[in-house]
């Protein structure tokens, strides 16, 4: 520290973890205070933008097992917040960045179709702030800021899910329950956060680490632990703490249910995972017997239950809503496994399905921009006068259900390679069976896709709304062919976590 | 309520006294007790006194509910442009030692009553701002009805 009194010595590529998640924070208020709604999508499509060249950075720099620490303030840890970038968070890091990207370019066309114009500043000001909060829970390494974090995207989130009350108003009570679940978990959290700083006196992770170690069998821990694994539990849909999320997902726009299909559950989780590995011994008993006896059967329970409820639901939103549930049960499950391959699938399967999920929210939202109704019957012969969509839309179907050649299927395959190989064949059985549900209610979209007659024409969507619908397919695709980007770097993550 | 005569006289007084208070936290928070969150709630205090006794009208004209939103956001602005002002000179983000690198206790007092200026500008405002959205959605009731 003193020597470095007389002038800086960082250069501008040391601050990557902070300009990770400074920029988009920079950029909301800008927004507000220039108030032009054209220039404020611009400055958040660019913002993003630089956010997505950082990401794609910081994984290149961590990708070899390396871990980049940055001090905020100068302050070192265990006193000051730490910055603290690996492979695993890498990923998310960039999933997050990518997917905002993706997610902007789309609203460009669909935003106005769903909330009046002048709110359109604040929208995409809120968006950044909610961006802000998923980048920086994932960067930190100080648990404190991952709870203030967490709460800065979590209200950005209410609010986002909140203006869909323009078109249909259950969205405000969606996103009221949505507050309401969402503060209890956020409060259990930092009750967790609270015993932990109470037996250890530190927020560092590494810090508490070596504390939790020393201490042995701590009883204050524990309930901490407890107190967390509800919270994040709340925060990410886990399937008895879930009610909020089908009817967010549902009425918020359909911009606002893209983005946080593919990033605000899967942060939780990662934060839930990053507990486990970084600040907590996964081999103490009570960690591992509260996952083999609570969490498993619960993702289980998740992964068949909510793919019944989606096959006999009309609203599509909903239907993907639910299969998100499912979903999580998946990635849930791989972490439950408490196996170097089980947390790979976990993470592969972040990624791979919110690029999944992306796609198919995306491609709903616009056939949706063309019908206005989001029931299953409006889509009737779509496949004809919407080829490019419904051909997107099935991309993504394939890739849920875990077709070979596309994204779902190497997580998939992954998470049953893990169930085996620590020998649980129910929980394999139950994997397929839940991806058979998946085929039957993917299949009954697409039946009335392709093989229904239509009694209106309507036009494709224009080629804006086209471009970010077929990056995503096209990432289902890609991710399910190359796997040298998502199965390496989650290899690597999870040897970093398994230490 | 226009009749409430002594209240009306009460108020106009305390304003003026309660924004003085509200800025000796606020610049006295890096020694003493207090701060830019305590300050702005103070601060943003006077406006809602003033709105509840003189009307909401009467107070937006002197705070309008643009001036409070942009406002807002510009306390958040120099509180990270503070940082981002310690990146460019080569030090970590917040580091207050890049204000006044020869007299690094001269930085950290510096900085930290920027910062805290910019956390008391973006809770004042907040304030005002939940506060006049949460008042323009009542019906306004007549002096009569009360």
């Amino acid at each position: 520290m003193a020597s470095e009194i007389k002038q800086g010595t960082l250069e501008l590529v040391n601050h990557l973890p902070i300009l990770q998640v400074i920029t988009p924070m920079l950029l909301a208020p800008l927004l507000v205070v220039l108030n032009n709604k054209t220039l404020s999508w611009l400055l958040s499509f660019l913002g993003t933008l630089a956010c997505l060249f950082i990401s794609f950075l910081l994984i290149q720099a961590v990708s070899d097992g390396s871990i980049i620490t940055y001090y905020l303030g100068g302050w070192v840890p265990p006193i000051g917040i730490e910055y603290r970038i690996d492979a695993a968070n890498a990923i998310l890091l960039f999933l997050i960045s990518i997917i905002s990207v993706i997610v902007l370019i789309f609203s460009y066309t669909s935003l106005h179709a769903e909330i009046p114009e002048e709110k359109h500043t604040l929208f995409y000001s809120c968006f950044l702030l909610c961006l802000t909060g998923l980048l920086g829970v994932v960067a930190t390494a100080d648990i404190f800021n991952v709870f203030v974090f967490l709460e800065i995207s979590s209200l950005s989130t209410y609010v986002l899910v909140a203006q869909g009350a323009y078109l249909d108003r259950r969205a405000l009570s969606a996103s009221f329950n949505y507050l309401i679940m969402g503060t209890i978990g956020a409060t259990f959290f930092v009750i967790g956060i609270g015993y932990i700083y109470m037996a250890t006196g530190s927020l560092n992770m590494i810090d508490i680490a070596e504390r939790v170690s020393q201490l042995g069998d701590n009883k204050t821990i524990q309930a901490g632990f407890a107190f967390i694994v509800v919270g994040m539990g709340l925060k990410l849909a886990m399937v008895p703490l879930h009610v909020w999320l089908p009817n967010a997902y549902t009425f918020a726009p359909t911009v606002v249910t893209c983005f946080l299909a593919a990033t605000a559950t899967k942060v939780a989780l990662y934060v839930l995972i990053r507990f486990v590995f970084s600040v907590f011994n996964y081999e103490d008993s009570f960690v591992n017997e509260l996952f083999f006896l609570l969490l498993m059967p619960l993702a289980v329970i998740a992964m068949i239950a909510a793919s019944v409820i989606a096959i006999f639901k009309q609203n599509l939103k909903k239907l993907l809503a639910y299969s998100s549930l499912a979903q999580i049960g998946y990635m849930l499950l791989g972490l439950s496994l408490m196996s170097q391959k089980g947390l790979a699938s976990s993470l592969v399967h972040m990624v791979n399905h919110g690029f999944t999920k992306a796609a198919l929210f995306m491609s709903l939202g616009a056939f949706v921009l063309n019908t206005k109704n989001v029931y299953i019957k409006s889509l009737r012969g779509l496949g004809k006068s919407m080829p490019f969509t419904s051909a997107a839309f099935v991309i993504g179907g394939l890739s849920l259900i875990g077709v070979p050649g596309t994204a779902g299927f190497i997580s998939k395959w992954l998470l049953l390679e893990a169930a085996l190989e620590t020998g649980y064949w129910l929980v394999a059985i139950f994997i397929i069976a839940s991806s058979l549900f998946a085929v039957i209610y993917i299949w009954k979209i697409i039946e009335v896709l392709y093989f229904s007659e239509s009694s209106d024409s309507y036009n494709e969507v224009s080629v804006l709304t086209l471009l970010p619908i077929s990056i995503l397919a096209l990432f289902c695709i890609f991710l399910g062919i190359n796997t040298s980007f998502t199965v390496d770097v989650a290899n690597m993550a999870t040897e970093i976590l398994f230490k | 309520m226009k009749h409430h005569l002594i209240l009306k006289v009460i108020t106009k007084f305390m304003v003026g006294v309660i924004v003085l208070f509200g800025l000796y936290v606020q610049f006295h928070g890096d020694y003493s007790p207090g701060g830019g969150f305590q300050a702005g709630v103070i601060i943003a205090a006077a406006f809602i006194l003033y709105g509840i006794v003189m009307g909401l009208e009467n107070v937006q004209k002197v705070m309008p509910i643009w001036f409070a939103q942009k406002s807002a956001a510009v306390g958040v602005l120099l509180y990270a442009l503070t940082g981002v002002f310690s990146i460019f000179f080569g030090f970590e983000f917040l580091n207050y030692y890049a204000i006044s690198p020869e007299h690094p206790k001269h930085g950290q007092h510096y900085g930290i009553i920027l910062v805290e200026l910019g956390v008391g500008i973006t809770v004042t405002f907040v304030m005002i701002a939940i506060y006049y959205s949460f008042a323009g959605r009542t019906p306004r009731l007549d002096d009569k009805e009360w």
